[in-house]
């Protein structure tokens, strides 16, 4: 190995290598419900037909409206970024708070058709779950293990893009420093396409 | 000694001796210095190595008679199982990455530090953690979990042992493992310095970089198979649990989809480590530079295609039965190419038997013999035969122990004197890896032949015939922890108190790390080299550049 | 000086977001009409088909992946290769299975 001294470098930031962090991140958590949509696909193989019949009791309307909200909080996550870069900073704020309520309505909505299911007795450890055939449970399990986990990371989204925002208040984040919002805003779009998969798969299946 | 005091001393300022932001030990365990952190991985590493191979002793004395010798099955079962969990998940994954990887990946690219320090520290802590929750579940009420570190459901959802505490430190081992791998490819796509393209890397960085995409992809797959396990015996979902219409066969093919990929996280480093150390005491180039190079990210992608070769005997379909044997047999190719470069660099090479090369031989030794006997489990029709008998056992400690293992005692001997400072002895080194390889095959080889004769793996009990192979396995281990415990007490009293070594190159090598303070400083680089060569430029036969601490 | 912020990388300007926007809402519509009309096997495949233009416009798009330095494409194509290989190796054991 031949070398040579050069001059001293300095320690500078490297935007791109944040943002390979988080892409690389993102592998991770698309991996890790990827393990789940492996589940699903193999389960569903096995039993089509109950889970064509399990899946006519979700609500098709809050599904879709459902993911209608998740695709606008993407697009206000977007919009916040090119927002700040062009030093709208109140625009920026303002797009990342619309994105965090629309994260809280979808949770709501979820909320809700939970409470429906659990209400009518179908939750896992229930005497109606424990004796349903096989197939209809197995569709349940999936139901609530993902969209459960799924719900946790809207949350963890939710949270995260809070702090950004306190950032962009506090000049953190400037249009001329803002790859942590670039990198809260790729968390929240890998959100809504885990959600984009999620949603044929479990509603619309029928 | 400040800063200032101790450049007056020595001329530089060790990362040792360095004064940060922290005093005391919170200046060890809040650095984010890279190095730092690759040794408060090493200690933390060697305590957990320390625990495992107590478990592997005990395992071996319960073996000693047929029945009972020292305890009831119960246990006997939960020391197999904190054995597999402690070595594998505490050990072998993350051993060389998280030690080595740590220390030298900057150094060996040219850079000052991962591209996320705090990340790292991170990681260290995740590590920790879960070790302690492991050995935290030993004295739990429940006890340790007895369900083998595979956790097959059903029994791992049955059980009252500490499978939830098992499978989440696990969980925490697998973050850390994820974020090392994130960090070492962002390290290594961004940092590199000036002139350091990717085919002038060094061949360790190669090797971390192929098992970087293995920790980030795969190891995600067992983090929600184990949060899935604890979802199920908290919930009782019925995901995997027969009863409830679940699909036992489904968890383990989602268990082995990473941890097929893990036993590659755990080799590929070894072989980057054998990389380095051929070349510098056969003193010649290394042969095939690029096909070692490519041959790891070979073995990355092969690796994660043969999962079910775990599962031959558990009634998967003959047709997924042919393809995983067929692909399994692919994989050992790029492994092959890698033991017959080694083989060629030796090849009319000055050769030096010092004890890192020691060491490396015996990697190439013992791994071929651990990766020949893979191919014949590959084989569908011998695996009927051999699956769960000691044959198995015998294979994956050939591998995993003779080799990473001895990747890992090589990587010490090579590498701990640049990181303090200080020299072992060298004679009582080689004694001690002379005792540990008559030990280690004592131990292991038997088991193929017992294993090949029908000693089925993890049973408690035998029949007689299985005693002499059981009797000489177990003294074979107490010969092997001997030559262990002298040569760690070698390398710690050597570090501690042994020769002062300032030589910027101990061994003669030639890739970075050589080139900079002997320990390094805080910085690692004053200035960052240009990179105008490729690594390993050796001439032939230069004995005057073996520096004077080891000639004796 | 020598910060790599990448100002001019990431220079989408809003109406593009808008029409991304509006297109998966669209293309949300149509899954959801699809999936009414019963064909078959295919009606699942719409679905997924139509799940993943959507998916690439949330990458390409949103998450600025068509601005960004290569390798970011090379990764995301290797992290999903390893996923679709991984379940057609998974398929290859269930659809092949008499029993169980």
């Amino acid at each position: 190995m031949i070398t040579q001294e050069h001059a001293a470098i300095h320690m500078h930031r490297d935007d791109i290598a944040s943002r390979m962090g988080m892409w690389l991140f993102l592998f991770t958590e698309l991996l890790l419900f990827g393990g789940l949509f492996f589940l699903y696909s193999v389960y569903r193989f096995m039993h089509q037909a109950d889970f064509h019949v399990a899946a006519k009791e979700l609500n098709v309307i809050i599904g879709t409206f459902n993911t209608a909200i998740l695709l606008t909080s993407s697009l206000t996550m977007a919009v916040s970024i090119t927002a700040i870069q062009r030093n709208s900073k109140k625009i920026s704020i303002i797009f990342q708070v619309l994105t965090v309520l629309l994260a809280l309505a979808f949770l709501v909505n979820k909320y809700f058709e939970w409470m429906t299911k659990i209400h009518h007795g179908i939750y896992p450890g229930s005497d109606e779950y424990l004796s349903m055939e096989s197939g209809r449970r197995l569709f349940f399990a999936l139901y609530f293990v993902m969209t459960g986990l799924h719900a946790l990371h809207v949350v963890i989204g939710m949270v995260l893009i809070s702090v950004m925002t306190r950032f962009t208040v506090k000049n953190v984040i400037t249009y001329d420093n803002y790859v942590k919002l670039e990198a809260a805003g790729l968390y929240w779009h890998l959100v809504d396409i885990i959600w984009i998969f999620l949603f044929p798969l479990f509603y619309l299946i029928t | 000694m400040d800063n200032n005091a101790a450049v007056a001393a020595n001329g530089h300022v060790s990362f040792l001796d360095y004064q940060g932001k922290y005093k005391g030990i919170r200046a060890w365990i809040l650095s984010t210095d890279h190095k730092r952190i690759g040794i408060l991985y090493l200690i933390a590493l060697i305590t957990f190595f320390a625990i495992g191979v107590t478990f592997g002793f005990l395992i071996r004395l319960e073996l000693l008679t047929p029945g009972k010798t020292i305890v009831e099955p119960q246990v006997y079962n939960e020391f197999f199982t904190l054995h597999g969990v402690i070595m594998i998940f505490l050990f072998v994954i993350p051993g060389l990455p998280a030690v080595f990887g740590n220390f030298f990946l900057p150094i060996m690219i040219g850079a000052k530090d991962v591209a996320f320090p705090r990340l790292n520290l991170l990681s260290w802590w995740l590590y920790v953690t879960g070790g302690v929750m492991i050995i935290a579940s030993i004295i739990m009420p429940g006890g340790p979990a007895d369900t083998g570190w595979t956790f097959y459901i059903p029994y791992s959802i049955r059980t009252t042992t500490n499978v939830i505490v098992t499978g989440s430190a696990a969980l925490l081992l697998g973050f850390s493992s994820i974020l090392t791998g994130l960090n070492f490819i962002t390290t290594i796509h961004r940092l590199r310095a000036p002139g350091m393209g990717w085919f002038r890397m060094p061949l360790f960085a190669w090797s971390l970089y192929a098992t970087a995409w293995i920790q980030v992809l795969a190891t995600p797959i067992i983090a929600i198979t184990l949060l899935l396990i604890v979802i199920e015996r908290v919930f009782g979902v019925g995901l995997f649990d027969p009863a409830l219409g679940g699909d036992p066969i489904l968890f383990q093919h989602l268990f082995w989809i990473y941890s097929h990929p893990a036993v590659y996280i755990m080799i590929v480093p070894a072989m980057g480590v054998v990389s380095e150390i051929i070349p510098t005491f056969a003193r010649r180039t290394i042969f095939g530079y690029k096909f070692i190079a490519f041959s790891s990210l070979g073995i990355a992608l092969f690796g994660s295609l043969v999962w079910a070769h775990h599962m031959f005997a558990v009634g998967m379909s003959d047709t997924g039965q042919f393809i995983f044997s067929f692909l399994t047999f692919m994989v050992a190719i790029p492994s092959a190419i890698k033991v017959f470069n080694w083989t060629a660099t030796l090849y009319k090479g000055s050769i030096s038997l010092e004890p890192p090369m020691l060491f490396a031989l015996a990697f190439i030794f013992l791994f071929s013999i651990g990766g020949f006997t893979g191919l014949i489990q590959g084989a569908l029709s011998v695996d009927i035969h051999l699956t769960d008998t000691s044959f198995i056992v015998a294979h994956f400690h050939y591998v995993m122990f003779g080799g990473t293992g001895m990747g890992i005692f090589a990587a010490l001997h090579y590498w701990l004197p640049k990181m303090f400072g200080r020299m072992y002895n060298l004679k009582v080194a080689k004694v001690a890896f002379w005792i540990i390889f008559v030990g280690f095959n004592t131990l292991y080889f038997p088991m193929f032949i017992m294993g090949w004769l029908g000693m089925p793996r993890r049973y408690y009990d035998y029949l007689p015939e299985y005693t002499v192979y059981h009797q000489i396995a177990t003294v074979g281990s107490w010969i092997l922890i001997t030559g262990m415990i002298i040569m760690f007490t070698n390398l710690i009293k050597g570090m501690r108190k042994g020769k002062i070594v300032t030589a910027r190159n101990i061994w003669g090598g030639e890739t970075l790390e050589w080139t900079i303070e002997t320990p390094p400083t805080h910085e690692n680089y004053d200035e960052l080299p240009l990179i105008t060569g490729t690594p390993y430029e050796y001439k032939q036969n230069d004995s005057e550049e073996i520096p004077e601490e080891i000639n004796h | 000086m020598d910060t790599h912020h990448s100002k001019i990388e990431h220079a989408h300007g809003y109406s593009i977001y808008i029409y991304v926007w509006m297109s998966l809402l669209v293309l949300t519509g149509v899954t959801v009409t699809v999936s009414g009309i019963n064909f078959g096997a295919f009606t699942i495949a719409a679905a997924l088909i139509i799940a993943s233009v959507k998916s690439y416009l949330v990458l390409t798009i949103f998450m600025h992946l068509r601005l960004e330095m290569k390798a970011f494409r090379v990764f995301v194509v290797v992290a999903l290769l390893f996923i679709v290989i991984s379940f057609i190796l998974l398929f290859a054991d269930y659809s092949f299975l008499s029993i169980r």
